[in-house]
C-alpha cells in the first residue's frame, strides 16, 4: 500500500529525469551565452542607465545606472548557478518558473548590454509591450475558450479582423464608442457560429471552416473598406478610448503609471485573465468545458451536453476575439485600415500555445512577443546590429521549440479538432 | 472519380486510386459503391458550389450599391431593374475581364491587325497566367491532404521558392537558357522543400501539428523576405526594397509580345500537374503516401514508414508550392519585390478541396480561380465592384465545399449513400 502510494507520487512528478537534465544543460547555456555574447566583450568602465520614466506619472524616479561589465558577469554566473543547481538536484515543480527567471535573466542582461554607455527607457519599454501584448493575450484567451473545449481556432485573425472594421464603423455612426464595442463582439460571435455551424454540425474540418472566415474576413472587410470607408471620411472616424488612471494605484511610483493608468482594454485583459482562470479551473461549468475538450464521450455519458458546450465555447471565443477586435480601431488609431491586424490574430495562436492553452501563460507569453515586437522598433535607436526582423520572428520560433517539446512541452486538449459523433 | 482517371486508360481492374477512394468514400460498405452516385458528388457538388457561391456573390454586390437604394426609394420596380442591372454590369465586366469580348475578337481578327488581336485575346491570356501559381499552389495543397497533412504553408513556401528563384535568377551569370531555367526553377523547388521540409520532419518526429508550424513558418517566410529585401539581397542604387532583375536567360520566355504576358510557366504547371498525377497513383510511393493519409495505423501495420511518408509528403508540397514563387518572379516580375504574393496560398486551400485534391481537377478549379482573379481587376475598374469580391466568393465557395450537407439542403440532393469525403486530417489533440 505504501509502496503503490510512493510509486503514484512519482508518477505526478511533472519533471523527468531526460527533461531535468536538458534544462539544467540549457541554463547553463544560457549563462554561458550571456558571458560569451555581451559579458566578454563589455568595456570595463561603462554605465548602463535606465530611464523610469513610463510617461503620465506624476512621481518621477531617478534613472537607474549599473556598471555593463560587472553586472553582466554576475547575470552569466548565475544562470550557470542555476543551471548547475538543476542538472544536480533539480528544481521539480518550479522548472517552468525557473526557465521565466532564467530567460529574464537573460533579457535584462541583453538589454544591460544594449544600454552600455546610453539610456534607455525601461519604464517606456515595459509600458509598449504591455500595450502590445494586450491584442495578443485577448486573441489567446478566445483561442482557449474554443480549444479548451475541442474546437480548434486558427479564425481568430479572421474574426478580430472584422470586428476592427464594425466596432470602427457603428462608433463612426453612432458616435458612441461603447455601442462600438459591443458591434464588434456581436460581429466575432456571428463569425464564430458560422465556425460552430460548420464544425460542430456539419463536421467539416475545423481547420477549413476556419479557413473560411480568414478569408471571408479579408475580403469583407477590405470590400466594405474600399467601397464605403475610404470614400466617406466620416465613416471611419470613431475616436479613441482614453486613458483612465486608477485612483490610488496608479500613483505606486513605476507599477503605477505602467499598469494602471491604461485605457479600458488593459484592465478588461486583466479582470478577463483572473475570470477565465477562474471559470475553467475552479468552477463545475469550466470543469465541464473541459472534460468536453479532452474526452466528449466521457463527458457525454455523464450527462453533459457535448454539442451545447461547444457552440457556447465557440460563441464565447467569438465574443472574445470581437472584443480584442476592437482594440484595433477604438483602443489604438480610431480608424480603419485594410488587413490591420497583419497576422496578430496568428500570434495569439501563438502565445495561446506558448502558454499551454492556460490564460496565464498565454498573458506571459502575450508579454513576451510583445517585449519582441517593442523592442524591434527600437533596435534602430539603440544602434543594435541585429536585424528587427529577427526581433519579429523570434516568437514563431520560440511557438515552434515549446510544440516540439524540446525546451517546455505544451499539450493541446485531447480532442482538440475532433468532430464529436453522437451514437 | 471515373470521369477525373478517364483520360488514363486503367490498367487494372481496381486501380489504387479507385482503391482508396473507396475506402475513404464508402467506409467498405458495398452499397456505396455505384460510381454512379460518385459521379454525382464529383461534378455536381463543385459546380452547385460556385454557381451557389457566385449568386451569393450577386446578392452582396446588389445590397453593396447604394444606386439600388436610391432606386428601390424611387419605388419596387425601379429598384428591382437598377439592382439587376448592377450586377449584370459587374459580372460582364467579369466575363469580359477574363475571357475578352468576343465582338471584339472579330473585328481584331478581320482587321488582322497584331496588336489589335494581341489585345483582344489578352484578357483569356492573363487569366491562364493568373492560374498558373493557382496550379502549383493547389497541387501542393492536394499533395499534403493526400498523404494526410494539412499545408496551411503554402504562402511562405512561395515566398521561400521566389526568393531561392530570384537567387539562382539573379546571380548565376552567363549560362544558357537551356541551363539556367531549369536550374532557376529547381532552386525555387528547393526553397519550398525545406520550408516543407522542417514542419513535415517535426510532425513526423515530435508530432508538432503541422498546422500550427507552417503557420509559424509563414510568418518566418514573410520577415525573413523583408530582411533579404532591405539588406543582404536588396539591388543596389534602388530606393525600393526590391531584389536585382534576373538574368534575361532566367526569364521563361513569353509567347506573343506585348502587352501579353503569356509566359512558358502555363505549360510548366500542367506538366507537373501530370507529374503529380503519375507519382500519386501510378507509383508505388504514392500508393504508400495515399495509404498514410487514409489511416495512418493501418498504413503503418502494413509495413509502411509512415514518418518518412510525412515528411516526404510535407516536403514535396513544399517544393510545389515553391515552383509557384519561382514561377511569379521568373515568368512575371523578373526579380523579388515585397508581399509579391497576396494570398494565392491560403486561396490554394479552397481549389485544392474544390478539385477534389486530385491534379486534374485542381486544375480545372485553378483555372476557374485564376479567370475569377484576372476578371475582378476589369470589375473593379469598369464597374467600381472592389476586387476583393474574389475573396468573398472563393470563402463562399470553400464553405460549400468543405460542407456539402449545405448544398444539398438548399437544392434538395439526395446524400451519397456512404457518406462524405472527409479530410482526413486530425486536431491538434490527435484524437
Amino acid at each position: 500500500m505504501a509502496d503503490s502510494l510512493v510509486i503514484t507520487r512519482k508518477k505526478l512528478q511533472p519533471t523527468s529525469p531526460t527533461r531535468q537534465r536538458v534544462m539544467g544543460v540549457l541554463f547553463i547555456i544560457i549563462g554561458a551565452a550571456l558571458w560569451f555574447f555581451f559579458a566578454r566583450i563589455a568595456p570595463a568602465d561603462q554605465n548602463a542607465t535606465f530611464g523610469l520614466v513610463p510617461g503620465g506619472s506624476s512621481v518621477e524616479l531617478p534613472p537607474w545606472t549599473v556598471p555593463v561589465a560587472s553586472t553582466l558577469n554576475v547575470l552569466a554566473v548565475v544562470c550557470v548557478g542555476i543551471g548547475a543547481f538543476q542538472v544536480a538536484r533539480g528544481f521539480k515543480r518550479a522548472t517552468n518558473i525557473i526557465l521565466g527567471i532564467v530567460v529574464g535573466l537573460f533579457i535584462f542582461g541583453f538589454l544591460v548590454s544594449a544600454a552600455a554607455g546610453k539610456t534607455l527607457n525601461l519604464g517606456g519599454l515595459i509600458s509598449t509591450t504591455l500595450v502590445k501584448s494586450v491584442p495578443l493575450t485577448l486573441g489567446a484567451l478566445a483561442g482557449i475558450l474554443c480549444e479548451r473545449a475541442g474546437v480548434t481556432n486558427i479564425a481568430i485573425e479572421g474574426m478580430m479582423l472584422s470586428s476592427a472594421l464594425t466596432s470602427c464603423l457603428i462608433a463612426s455612426l453612432t458616435q458612441s464608442l461603447w455601442v462600438g464595442v459591443l458591434a464588434g463582439i456581436i460581429t466575432g460571435a456571428l463569425l464564430a457560429l458560422l465556425h460552430g455551424v460548420l464544425s460542430i454540425k456539419y463536421k467539416t474540418n475545423q481547420i477549413i471552416s476556419a479557413t473560411v472566415i480568414n478569408i471571408l474576413a479579408t475580403g469583407l472587410t477590405s470590400y466594405i473598406s474600399q467601397k464605403f470607408m475610404q470614400p466617406i471620411p466620416a465613416l471611419n472616424n470613431s475616436g479613441i478610448f482614453q486613458t483612465w488612471a486608477i485612483p490610488v494605484l496608479s500613483d505606486i511610483p513605476l507599477i503605477g503609471p505602467i499598469f494602471f493608468n491604461n485605457t479600458l482594454y488593459v484592465y478588461a485583459m486583466y479582470v478577463f485573465l483572473v475570470v477565465i482562470h477562474i471559470a475553467l479551473f475552479k468552477t463545475r461549468w469550466g470543469l465541464r468545458m473541459r472534460a468536453v475538450g479532452e474526452h466528449p464521450k466521457a463527458a457525454d455519458t455523464l450527462g453533459i451536453d457535448v454539442f451545447k458546450t461547444r457552440y457556447m465555447a465557440v460563441t464565447l471565443s467569438g465574443m472574445m476575439a470581437g472584443f480584442a477586435g476592437s482594440y484595433f480601431t477604438l483602443g489604438s488609431v480610431g480608424r480603419f485600415d485594410e488587413v490591420m491586424t497583419a497576422g496578430r490574430g496568428f500570434i495569439a495562436l501563438a502565445a495561446m500555445i506558448f502558454g499551454n492553452w492556460t490564460p496565464f501563460g498565454s498573458f506571459g507569453a502575450g508579454l513576451l512577443f510583445g517585449f519582441a515586437d517593442s523592442l524591434a522598433s527600437r533596435l534602430t535607436i539603440l544602434r543594435i546590429n541585429i536585424p528587427s526582423e529577427f526581433m519579429l520572428m523570434a516568437p514563431y520560433i520560440a511557438t515552434m521549440i515549446v510544440l516540439a517539446g524540446v525546451v517546455g512541452r505544451s499539450i493541446p486538449p485531447a480532442a482538440d479538432g475532433v468532430p464529436y459523433e453522437k451514437e | 472519380m471515373k470521369t477525373t482517371d478517364a483520360p488514363t486508360p486503367e490498367v487494372e481492374k481496381k486501380d489504387a486510386g479507385k482503391i482508396f477512394l473507396e475506402e475513404v468514400t464508402t467506409g467498405g460498405s458495398p452499397k456505396g459503391a455505384r460510381t454512379g452516385s460518385r459521379l454525382g458528388q464529383f461534378v455536381l457538388i463543385p459546380f452547385l458550389a460556385v454557381l451557389t457561391g457566385l449568386i451569393i456573390g450577386g446578392i452582396f454586390i446588389m445590397l453593396t450599391d447604394l444606386n439600388v437604394y436610391q432606386a428601390f426609394s424611387r419605388g419596387i420596380g425601379a429598384g428591382f431593374s437598377e439592382a439587376f442591372r448592377v450586377v449584370g454590369a459587374s459580372y460582364s465586366a467579369l466575363f469580359t475581364g477574363s475571357i475578352g469580348d468576343p465582338v471584339r475578337w472579330v473585328t481584331a481578327l478581320q482587321s488582322g491587325d497584331a496588336l489589335e488581336i494581341r489585345r483582344a485575346f489578352n484578357p483569356f491570356l492573363e487569366s491562364l497566367v493568373a492560374s498558373t501559381p493557382y496550379i502549383f499552389g493547389g497541387l501542393a495543397v492536394a499533395l499534403g491532404f493526400r498523404a494526410g497533412v494539412f499545408n496551411i504553408g503554402v504562402e511562405g513556401q512561395i515566398f521561400v521558392g521566389a526568393i531561392f528563384a530570384a537567387f539562382a535568377g539573379y546571380s548565376i551569370k552567363g549560362v544558357p537558357a537551356v541551363i539556367h531555367i531549369p536550374l532557376a526553377l529547381l532552386a525555387g523547388a528547393l526553397g519550398g522543400f525545406l520550408w516543407g521540409y522542417i514542419p513535415g520532419w517535426l510532425k513526423a518526429k515530435t508530432g508538432g501539428h503541422e498546422v500550427i508550424n507552417t503557420i509559424m513558418m509563414n510568418f518566418i517566410a514573410f520577415r525573413l523576405s523583408d530582411w533579404l529585401l532591405s539588406g543582404p539581397m536588396k539591388a543596389p542604387n534602388q530606393f525600393n526594397p526590391v531584389s536585382p532583375p534576373i538574368e534575361p536567360s532566367a526569364v521563361l520566355p513569353r509567347f506573343f509580345g506585348p502587352p501579353t504576358r503569356f509566359h512558358l510557366g502555363f505549360f510548366v504547371a500542367l506538366g507537373v500537374a501530370y507529374l503529380v498525377y503519375w507519382l500519386l497513383f501510378k507509383t508505388t510511393w504514392g500508393f504508400n503516401l495515399r495509404a498514410v493519409g487514409a489511416n495512418m495505423f493501418s498504413a503503418k501495420y502494413a509495413g509502411i514508414n509512415v514518418t518518412l511518408n510525412i515528411i516526404l509528403a510535407m516536403s514535396l508540397s513544399g517544393a510545389l508550392a515553391g515552383l509557384a514563387g519561382a514561377n511569379e518572379v521568373m515568368g512575371l516580375n523578373h526579380n523579388l519585390a515585397m508581399a509579391f504574393s497576396s494570398g494565392y496560398g491560403f486561396d490554394s486551400i479552397a481549389l485544392a478541396l474544390l478539385g477534389n485534391n486530385h491534379p486534374i481537377g485542381v486544375v480545372l478549379a485553378a483555372l476557374l480561380f485564376g479567370t475569377l482573379r484576372n476578371g475582378a481587376t476589369r470589375m473593379q475598374i469598369a464597374a467600381g465592384v472592389p476586387i476583393d469580391i474574389i475573396s468573398i466568393l472563393q470563402a463562399v465557395i470553400l464553405m460549400f465545399i468543405a460542407a456539402p450537407a449545405i448544398i444539398r439542403t438548399i437544392y434538395r440532393l439526395r446524400a451519397p449513400a456512404g457518406g462524405d469525403t472527409g479530410v482526413t486530417v486530425r486536431g491538434w489533440g490527435g484524437g
